[in-house]
């Protein structure tokens, strides 16, 4: 019973960090950009989330709310920084690094902003369904109508993205200009509108991710950060141009960082992830499902 | 135009001469400041040679500096090395864990390298709340030793922390940039610039790149040390994430191939905290502004620097290094 | 004259890969242009495209100005161009590829019919819809490149080095297709070639190129039976 009700925790968080790993893979295959603001972009959503539960008291407003608010942070950091920032820089040390400094600036600039307007201290975040875990017969499992919520918040998602990606002309112009840019442009994509149409979604999702995680850990500007670390990790783990993978890595996460929890102990949890993430790293350094490209794409 | 060996170490010994009347005529918060911008100093230059020359993210050498830290710590705790023992034990533990690290992740390309390194920043300091003989959440004292006797009686111990980590800094600073001038430097960049080029002509990129992890770990290790000798108290919460991510701030903005920029990217982050302090007193010191305006201001100049000046702002003085144009 | 160049002038790098260009191809001509390796003939047509800003100079269709858009804007004038090198996405399945070609049309139904058009054009690509295009041999990947860019229904066409590395069979079929299409559509055909003989061959006018300066353009029957052109760029 125990192993079962870790596990379930397991996917449950493991479900959050899909969500955060897909709004990575979704920039990273789109824009091939890491994008660390991902946390910044969420935490100011959730942020916007909370002003309107503390106002409506109604969650399931805060979610849409969150998620618009997301979509728009997450289309103009496209739009004012990453964009200026391929503009300028084609070439020279700077390259790979470029990006990833830009959006760490980013995070640190959205987490600044965020404290400076709402303070560091917490805020709690009321669940919109019972955080009880369900019970059986005289067992009580930690597993909860919200655990189920937020698992099917995720499948949704998932399925949505799916959709999309693979059945929509939109998911079409998405992925050819990830994968071709150039003659994406000449079949006639906008491929810059398209690539922030895709920062939109995964604003969007971070947002969802982060309004998902709030009720158990309380809202503060640095609450997401730890989201962001797994969901890379998760990322990573998946091989970044993977959406599949994202969502693979993520359940694999969850349910090893549970597991690693409740059998060994709580400081092993997070150098565990480590050690697991450099190990697939070592047999497979494009990450489960990379695809092992010749060149740097 | 490379500078010769020589001129390049009399003009460190002018740096050092002149650092040494400053530090008599301060007051011992700035000499206690100096001392964190040279270990700071040390850390970017570890940056710099990692990322700006052999082309490879780190996110995590805050942990790196970890290792160095408590390896010196336990060094003096449990086997009372000397001072000097302890940090050379630092450097080698930091430069042999990177020298492990460097070999798993040879391999890793961009993104896969930051996650890696990401995770080993978040998960590496934890280790040390598992472990008992680490100290634990308290940490382990450290204490490097008093000045030496014929400094006088008087000598502050927070001069002599600047002395020990200025010194460690220009000397560094002299080993880094010759080792940047060296073949190593160049085939680091010929592997940066143009990979395929590097390879084929014989260049061995898996040993170069896991050599510029291992000598970059070992500088952060003794950062690490310095950082912890300047605490007096290692703990896991001395090396968080932020750490990581300042350190790779200071060298973008130092010019990320600039070695002479370190002590500008340094000062930066040193100075913004007490920069930020005092605009935040002024506007009328609300506490939520005054905590988060640091924070603020360094990253906003982080992206105007990446935005506009992405190889760093233009020192140009007698300390800067042309980087050699390969197209 | 409908596609019009005015002393063109693009760099590549810190070269000056075309200089002071000038010509001009009526609508419903297929036009080669040729040159040696290097002469700037890709430069020429990745301008023409928007992939590339040229330093000076003009170019029309249909006197809209050509310069200073981008692909995606060329393409809605009907602009379409085939680059050399990759020309298809490999990741994409044939069908998917053809798709593209079609994404940001309004009329769905005129696309659907583009396409069927184009299987019957190209009847290969056909057999291989539910295939990834990089299992398609070098030949078919052409014919899904020409394919994708017919269902936009372009008014221009602009080929670069199309029959690089494919057997004479398979470029037969090809420019026989399109030679069709253009008696059919009346549609103009701009195609870079390194064989010189075989571009001039088949097409009305010929605009030959040399370190990116005109050399000569006209009646590809005059080019062909020139005798100093004969020598220094027709190989013979």
């Amino acid at each position: 019973m125990r192993l079962l009700s870790t596990f379930l925790i397991g996917v449950s968080s493991g479900s959050i960090y899909s969500l955060m790993a897909l709004a990575l893979v979704l920039v990273w295959r789109s824009t091939r950009v890491v994008n660390f603001a991902q946390a910044g972009q969420a935490i100011a959503s959730t942020y916007l989330g909370y002003l309107v539960i503390t106002h409506t008291n109604n969650y399931w407003l805060a979610l849409p709310v969150a998620m618009v608010a997301g979509a728009v942070i997450g289309a103009l950091a496209d739009i004012a920084l990453i964009r200026p920032l391929n503009r300028r820089i084609k070439s020279g040390p700077v390259l790979e690094i470029a990006p990833v400094i830009a959006t760490l600036g980013l995070l640190g600039l959205i987490r600044s902003l965020v404290g400076m307007i709402w303070g560091g201290d917490l805020k709690q975040y009321r669940a919109p369904v019972s955080i009880n875990g369900f019970t059986f017969g005289h067992t009580t499992i930690p597993f909860s109508r919200f655990n189920l919520l937020i698992v099917f918040t995720a499948i949704v998602v998932m399925v949505i993205f799916a959709f999309v990606f693979q059945r929509t002309g939109l998911g079409l112009a998405l992925r050819a200009a990830a994968f071709q840019p150039e003659i994406a442009r000449l079949a006639g994509v906008r491929v810059d509108l398209v690539r922030t149409i895709g920062w939109a979604i995964a604003g969007a999702t971070g947002a969802i991710a982060g309004v998902l995680v709030t009720p158990s850990t309380s809202l503060s500007p640095n609450s997401l950060d730890l989201l962001l670390v797994l969901g890379f990790v998760s990322a990573v783990i998946g091989g970044l141009e993977s959406l599949i993978g994202a969502v693979i890595g993520g359940l694999i996460l969850g349910i090893g960082l549970a597991l690693i929890l409740e059998y060994v102990s709580t400081s092993l949890a997070f150098p565990a992830a480590f050690v697991v993430l450099i190990l697939i790293l070592i047999v497979k350094p494009a990450g489960l499902f990379g695809m092992k490209r010749g060149r740097d794409a | 135009m490379r500078k010769s060996r020589i001129k390049l170490a009399l003009e460190l010994i002018a740096i050092a001469i002149a650092l040494f009347f400053l530090g008599n005529s301060v007051s011992d918060f700035r000499v206690y400041e100096g001392a964190t911008v040279a270990l700071y100093v040390i850390a970017i230059c570890s940056i710099i040679l990692l990322t700006g020359y052999s082309g490879q993210i780190s996110l995590g050498h805050g942990a790196l500096m970890a290792v160095g830290a408590y390896a010196a710590v336990l060094a003096r705790y449990y086997w009372h090395t000397s001072g000097l023992l302890s940090l050379i034990i630092a450097v080698l533990a930091a430069a042999l864990f990177g020298l492990f690290l460097g070999w798993a992740a040879a391999r890793l390309r961009g993104p896969y390298l930051a996650g890696t390194t990401l995770a080993l920043a978040v998960g590496l300091p934890s280790l040390a709340n598992q472990f008992h003989f680490l100290g634990g959440e308290q940490g382990l004292n450290f204490d490097i030793g008093a000045p030496p006797k014929f400094l006088g009686s008087n000598f502050s111990t927070t001069k002599w922390y600047f002395w020990i980590c200025s010194l460690a800094a220009l000397i560094i600073f002299w080993l880094v940039y010759n080792l940047l001038h060296s073949r190593f430097g160049r085939q680091w960049q010929a592997m940066r610039s143009a990979p395929v080029s590097a390879a084929i002509s014989g260049i061995n990129i898996a040993r170069s790149k896991v050599l510029a992890f291992t000598i970059s770990s070992g500088v952060a290790g003794l950062a690490g040390a310095l950082l912890v000798m300047t605490l007096n108290l290692v703990t896991p919460s001395a090396f968080p994430l932020s750490l990581s991510f300042a350190i790779v701030t200071g060298a973008v903005l130092a010019g990320i191939t600039r070695l002479g920029g370190a002590v500008v990217g340094a000062l930066i982050i040193v100075a913004i905290p007490d920069i930020a302090d005092q605009i935040a007193t002024k506007a009328g010191d609300v506490e939520r502004v005054s905590a988060n305006l640091p924070g603020f201001i360094t990253s906003l100049l982080l992206i105007l620097t990446i935005l506009f000046a992405p190889n760093g702002a233009n020192i140009g003085k007698f300390m800067s290094l042309r980087k050699k144009k390969t197209s | 004259m409908t596609l019009q160049v005015t002393n063109l002038s693009i760099n590549h790098d810190a070269i000056e890969a075309v200089q002071d260009l000038t010509f001009s191809i009526n609508e419903g001509e297929l036009a080669a242009v040729i040159g040696a390796n290097g002469a700037g003939k890709t430069t020429l047509l990745r301008a023409l495209s928007g992939l590339k800003n040229p330093k000076s100079g003009s170019a029309t269709w249909r006197d809209n100005s050509m310069i200073g858009k981008r692909p995606e804007d060329l393409v809605r004038m009907g602009i379409l161009h085939v680059s050399d090198g990759k020309t298809v996405i490999p990741e994409l399945t044939v069908k998917e590829n053809l798709a593209l070609g079609g994404l940001w049309r309004k009329d769905k139904t005129d696309v659907a019919k583009a396409t069927t058009e184009v299987l019957e054009l190209f009847p290969k690509l056909g057999q291989r819809l539910a295939q990834r295009a990089d299992t398609l041999s070098g030949g078919e990947r052409q014919m899904l490149a020409i394919g994708r860019c017919l269902v936009a229904r372009p008014e221009l066409l602009m080929l670069d080095e199309p029959s690089l590395g494919l057997a004479p069979i398979i470029i037969e079929q090809i420019f026989t297709a399109l030679n069709d299409l253009r008696k059919r559509t009346g549609l103009t055909v701009l195609l870079v070639e390194q064989n010189a003989m075989s571009a001039l061959e088949i097409a009305d006018k010929g605009i030959i190129i040399n370190l990116g300066k005109l050399v000569a353009q006209g009646a590809a029957r005059d080019l062909i039976n020139d005798p100093t052109l004969q020598a220094a760029y027709l190989g013979y």
